[in-house]
């Protein structure tokens, strides 16, 4: 497509393992996932393409950003932003996020060694699908706000409570679920992560569709027994764990979403190349060009905030970094709404319609949106933690 | 990927924060603090401590007095000179003329006009736009014709900044009334005192006489004074106009504003409580923070990516830099205009100010309304936003 699709600005100096894998992926989206093969892999059985899964394993995604001595790859945040950003550009329907980045995330930060050992070389070689139950019916998007109980018994817990909007649940076979041993609703004391069997008995799934053709399921847990080993970190101290992989999902949404951007724009301003009215191409009238320099310009604002979020994702002053993360996607969630207004319109009918693509990446950035905190949220978490720049409350 | 700072440039940031903060003299900070236009004293003060130090021409080659320093130690320095606060150098000599004569001009100009300029004993001015020639720059009219040794100019200039403190001037003259009209223009260098030459300053409409008409009646400039060849001045103008791009985000100055905002707002009461305390006013600063960060950002791609430009070449994407930083400054003035509230009503003048008279309200509130109105000028000036645009859609985009 257009010669500035690659990003004008993308001066990202990568290692030459890097381009590598910028490359593979880059290259692996493009030969096997045009927007008609994504059509045809929804219509597989799990609503995505088992066959796509083996790939990533062959080319190593899956196990990315683990550790070595668990089988893993021990790559960081920049590896993980290359491949949502690929995956972000050719809207990939496979539960990468949920197994790799959230799930997987959980296992990095918060599992033992036994726990690792055991689960990471499955989910590198594509045996196992992972999803993260974090969030319930009345929590919108606060970590901490978890009622699902879990109660000591005997030898292990039993757990009782509703979990919601669980991306990839149906597909999944364990699920990360957080659950409170202690203290009231809305504390971030006393929440646990329990690693849960789907066919355990007592876990229900509602699968259902997204909006922009992922899976996800509103999951009820009975009764479920879970075992002392099945335990990941401190019972009633796992917040910590939750947070943080929370702020890197943050970073991974963001490049995965300038993926979905840079080809809104390239896709627009393709169509505002070729399509004629009037007697000329519709890209000859300065109030159309002004419309696609403005998705431009929040595209690039957008990627220069993705790269900082992948900067401060691992950042070590928890404040420091959810100020870096809520800015990062407040301004993600607004670019969505800007760019995906604007690619609709300047399409004019037929991006109102189903075959055609444009209307699937702005229904994907508006999920991405509606995941981990919208704009509001975020402005509201950055505001309460005292803003960017300088100080509200000390004289100067 | 690495767009954090390293040892060596944060070590490097801290010495110039550590200069600048103990350098610069009180009264011209808390000027700016207060949101006032710092002197032609002020500004001719500050460039000679920079220039003591050093680092009054610190983007020049090192054979006129610059630093050589990296792209990215050029970005801290400009960022920590504006979060000082401290005056932007003594402007269109350093960053305009100088540029175009060590690049463009001969051996002699260089000589004589250089060290002037880094001395700070010649104040320039750009005489580009004219009347009839805004946007559509390459339109001007002012003539020079050829006679003998001299070229005689006559017409005139708009929107001269500061001329009323200038005693040089850089102009686009037309010297070839036939040719396509980028064709037939030249780059010449006029001193105001010469017979002919009339100023006159235009009040804006926030009282402040910013801008000037220059007019030019049968002033002679002898040809030594054209820099480069005749009827190739629009190139030399499209590299003035390329230059300071990067830093026309005004990043630094509006971190400033940001802060400045949030200090006046923890003095202020709204409602019984500090209006800082206001959970929807501190939403409208994040939501301000979050594009300026993004911005800053962006620029430390835009700069990252210069060295790998060739020499001279500008990155068509810095026109992001004008129109995000020229949004940006919009909405830190109208913060503090919802933080002054009633009192943005008062006008006070500069000679009141000057005088010393008392202030009417608040004492920080005098400068708020006029800089909120003085600051409609920046999506105007300088390559409007929309010509800005015109640039991005046509060379990056491609439309």
């Amino acid at each position: 497509m257009a010669p500035f699709q690659e990003g004008f600005l993308v001066d990202l100096d990568l290692s030459e393992e890097q381009r590598l894998l910028k490359d593979g992926v880059e290259r692996l989206m493009r030969e096997h996932y045009s927007f008609e093969d994504r059509r045809k892999y929804r219509t597989e059985k799990p609503g995505f393409s088992e066959a796509m899964w083996a790939r990533y394993a062959e080319l190593g995604l899956l196990g990315l950003p683990f550790a070595e001595v668990h089988g893993g790859l021990g790559a960081g945040a920049v590896e993980t932003m290359i491949v949502m950003e690929a995956f972000g550009k050719a809207l990939i329907l496979e539960p990468y996020f949920a197994t790799v980045v959230l799930a997987g995330g959980i296992l990095r930060h918060g599992a033992n060694e036994v726990q690792n050992l055991k689960l990471v070389p499955a989910i590198a070689e594509g045996r196992m699908k992972l999803a993260f139950a974090y969030a319930e019916p009345q929590s919108r998007y606060d970590l901490f706000d978890v009622e699902t109980q879990a109660k000591s018994d005997g030898d292990g817990w039993v757990l009782n409570g509703t979990k919601g909007l669980v991306l990839h649940g149906d597909a999944a076979d364990k699920i990360i679920v957080s659950a409170r041993t202690a203290g009231s609703a809305r504390e971030k004391d006393g929440i646990g992560l329990f690693l849960v069997d789907a066919s355990a008995p007592g876990l229900m799934r509602r699968a259902y569709p997204t909006q922009d053709g992922l899976r996800a399921a509103e999951i009820t847990l009975q009764n479920v027994r879970i075992a002392v080993p099945d335990v990941i970190g401190d019972p009633a101290g796992a917040f910590p764990i939750i947070s943080r992989v929370a702020d890197e999902a943050i970073a991974a949404l963001c490049a995965e979403a300038i993926g979905c951007f840079a080809e809104m724009h390239a896709i627009t301003v393709n169509y505002l190349k070729t399509r004629q009215q009037f007697g000329t191409t519709i890209g000859s009238f300065q109030v159309l060009q002004h419309r696609a320099v403005d998705m431009f310009v929040e595209l690039e604002q957008s990627r220069s905030m993705a790269t900082y979020a992948t900067m401060m994702a691992g950042e070590s002053d928890v404040t420091e970094r959810e100020r870096a993360l809520s800015a990062a996607k407040a301004q993600i969630g607004q670019s969505s709404k800007a760019l995906g207004r604007q690619a609709i319109q300047l399409h004019g009918g037929i991006g109102m319609t189903m075959e055609y693509s444009i209307g699937h990446y702005f229904k994907h950035v508006t999920m991405i949106d509606a995941s981990f905190g919208d704009t509001d949220h975020h402005l509201q978490r950055l505001a309460s933690l005292g803003g960017l720049f300088g100080d509200q409350t000390t004289q100067r | 990927m690495d767009l954090n700072f390293t040892a060596d440039e944060l070590a490097f940031r801290d010495e110039v924060r550590a200069f600048c903060r103990s350098a610069i003299p009180a009264d011209i900070r808390e000027k700016l603090i207060a949101g006032r236009h710092p002197s032609k004293e002020a500004k001719l003060r500050w460039t000679r401590i920079l220039a003591q130090k050093g680092w009054a021409v610190p983007h020049w080659p090192v054979e006129y007095g610059g630093t050589g320093w990296t792209p990215i130690q050029h970005y801290i320095f400009n960022e920590e000179v504006s979060e000082t606060p401290a005056p932007e150098p003594a402007g269109s000599g350093i960053n305009l003329v100088g540029p175009v004569i060590f690049t463009f001009g001969n051996e002699a100009q260089k000589k004589r006009f250089l060290p002037r300029i880094v001395n700070c004993d010649d104040w320039w001015c750009e005489g580009f736009s004219e009347p009839g020639a805004g946007s559509d720059l390459a339109s001007l009219k002012t003539r020079a014709v050829r006679d003998g040794d001299h070229y005689v100019v006559n017409g005139q200039k708009i929107w001269t900044s500061l001329a009323q403190y200038s005693n040089w001037i850089f102009c686009l003259v037309r010297t070839d009334p036939e040719a396509k009209k980028q064709r037939g223009i030249s780059f010449l260098l006029i001193d105001l005192t010469s017979p002919g030459v009339t100023v006159r300053p235009i009040q804006l409409f926030d009282g402040y006489p910013e801008v000037c008409e220059v007019f030019f009646d049968d002033v002679r400039v002898p040809v030594e004074n054209r820099v480069g060849e005749e009827n190739r001045g629009w190139e030399y103008a499209k590299f003035v106009l390329g230059n300071g791009r990067v830093t026309i985000a005004r990043v630094g100055l509006s971190k400033e504003s940001i802060r400045r905002i949030k200090e006046l707002a923890s003095r202020t009461r709204v409602g019984g409580e500090r209006l800082i305390d206001r959970a929807d006013f501190r939403k409208k600063i994040a939501a301000v923070e979050v594009q300026l960060k993004a911005l800053e950002m962006t620029q430390l791609r835009v700069v990252a990516n210069q060295s790998k430009l060739e020499k001279g070449a500008q990155d068509p994407a810095s026109s992001i830099l004008k129109i995000k930083g020229s949004e940006i400054q919009q909405a830190t003035a109208e913060l503090l205009m919802d933080v002054i509230g009633p009192y943005a009503l008062p006008y006070q003048s500069e000679e009141e100010f000057q005088r010393g008279e008392p202030a009417i309200g608040p004492d920080w509130a005098g400068p708020i309304a006029p800089a909120y109105f003085n600051g409609r000028k920046v999506p105007i000036y300088s390559g409007s936003d929309e010509i800005q645009k015109n640039i991005i859609a046509k060379v990056v985009l491609g439309l």
